[in-house]
């Protein structure tokens, strides 16, 4: 999926200390990251999605299962300054200098995909400060259908949609939902509340997806999130460990 | 370079400025502008006040960066940076200022790839927005008065755009208002213009004109916890 990062992360991974040891300026290490590893950063990957779809929830799930095992931080991009960023540093699921929040300007979709500057910058800070990281999560602010990012900012995307939202959704398609790497459907516990059929959410994402993989989630359980995070694991190099 | 120039001053160019209000969104916070007529107010104050200082320093950039008269690595860059700094009071509105010029320069080393962008990236201070800019526009291989114009309208549609997005203003309304300070703009670019000289010894003598209303605006909006836009 991410050859190059194969290596990377099989050298970044075997490094023991993992995760709030590497808290703190480690200049030294950056370059020989940089040299031995051959490539040029750590795996960055957008979580996008519509307002309360559950971005937030998910990163904070995967945040939670991977920070002992793997180098990361988070950029959020809430409309509203920190509140994403608070929720993270609340869970206590990541030390809270690793969480950067990037304000937008009413437009969320622009930092992600027009005008990825600013986020670029919290990035850059992140990867700089606590090199060597192995990934950086980037949560989008809530945004519509068709927000997707950019490659420039991201190698790949997350695209969160939720059951509340109306089983019809997926086949909306939006360039969210039909080009992002890993689809997922959240919330899939209040399917009989609102009405909503998972069989024809995994049908249609089918129809507008192709062979692009989906999954179904419950980001308060925690039901489902072990796929996303295979996904994540497959695209450091390292094997499944979850579930 | 006609093409260049609009491309530079496109606000589509990846260069952070939408995030930025430039102290406008504190003023609506503060019901101090409502109306497309307060936007042009606001936006006219803000050009004839640090909109000029930051033109003039932007045109004195792209002198020194794109003359030829000062060989490149001659060029005072961290003499520039604390000119500017020198100028702008509120340390909000200098860190917007140093987030804008990084994005900028980040933008302009791959867009128009040069020796001159390179030694500003790595000074020893951080660019604001109008020595990137100066810089960026001598890379482009355009003038001190292109630079000053940019800064300048780039200002004032910057404002602009945040009013559209934070008061649901007509945005045809606010074009028309962004119209009627052209004069303004080109006159303020003529002027910030005549300081664009190659020569270091003459920096000092550049304007420092300061709004102490965007500077209060620029304190109070990051005191703020609520806030859309990053300044």
């Amino acid at each position: 999926m991410h050859p190059d990062l194969l290596e990377q992360n099989g050298h970044g991974h075997s490094d023991e200390g993992h995760g709030h040891s590497h808290d703190g300026p480690a200049p030294e290490h950056a370059p020989a990251a940089a040299v031995t590893q051959g490539v040029r950063r750590p795996l960055r990957i957008g979580v996008g999605g519509p307002v309360g779809s559950g971005k937030t929830a998910l990163v904070a799930a995967l945040c939670r299962a991977l920070a002992d095992d793997v180098a990361l931080a988070v950029v959020t991009n809430d409309i509203y300054t920190t509140e994403d960023a608070q929720f993270l540093r609340r869970a206590g699921v990541l030390a809270e200098e690793r969480i950067t929040a990037v304000r937008t300007g009413c437009c969320p979709h622009t930092a992600i995909r027009d005008d990825i500057t600013a986020n670029l910058d919290a990035v850059e800070d992140l990867e700089a400060r606590f090199a060597p990281l192995d990934l950086v999560l980037v949560e989008s602010g809530g945004d519509n259908l068709t927000a997707t990012f950019s490659s420039g900012l991201v190698d790949h995307q997350v695209f969160v949609l939720d059951v509340a939202g109306g089983d019809k959704v997926p086949r909306k398609r939006g360039a969210g939902v039909v080009r992002a790497d890993l689809l997922v459907i959240n919330k899939t516990d209040l399917a009989p509340y609102v009405g909503a059929s998972l069989e024809v959410m995994a049908r249609d994402a089918r129809l507008v997806r192709g062979p692009g993989p989906f999954a179904f989630t419950n980001c308060r359980t925690g039901d489902g999130v072990g796929e996303v995070l295979d996904y994540i694991l497959a695209g450091l190099g390292l094997k499944p460990v979850i579930n | 370079m006609r093409a260049a120039l609009l491309l530079l001053a496109d606000g589509r160019l990846p260069s952070g400025s939408h995030a930025h209000s430039a102290g406008l969104e504190q003023a609506v916070t503060d019901g101090r502008v409502r109306t497309v007529a307060d936007v042009e107010l606001f936006a006219r104050g803000a050009l004839e006040t640090a909109g000029f200082t930051a033109a003039a320093l932007s045109a004195a950039t792209c002198a020194m960066a794109g003359a030829g008269t000062v060989p490149m690595d001659a060029v005072p860059w961290e003499r520039l940076c604390a000119e500017a700094a020198a100028r702008q009071p509120s340390a909000v509105a200098r860190a917007a200022a140093e987030a804008q010029g990084r994005a900028l320069l980040r933008t302009g080393r791959r867009v128009w790839p040069a020796a001159g962008l390179e030694q500003l990236a790595a000074c020893t201070l951080r660019p604001p927005l109008p020595v990137a800019l100066g810089a960026v526009a001598a890379a482009a291989g355009l003038q001190p008065a292109d630079a000053a114009l940019t800064v300048l309208q780039g200002s004032a549609a910057g404002l602009a755009s945040a009013a559209v997005r934070l008061l649901g203003l007509d945005p045809i309304e606010v074009a028309a208002a962004l119209a009627r300070l052209t004069d303004t703009v080109d006159r303020l670019a003529d002027e910030a213009a005549a300081f664009a000289d190659a020569d270091p010894a003459r920096l000092a003598l550049l304007p420092a004109t300061t709004g102490p209303l965007l500077d209060v605006l620029a304190e109070r909006h990051d005191d703020r916890e609520m806030t859309l836009f990053a300044s």
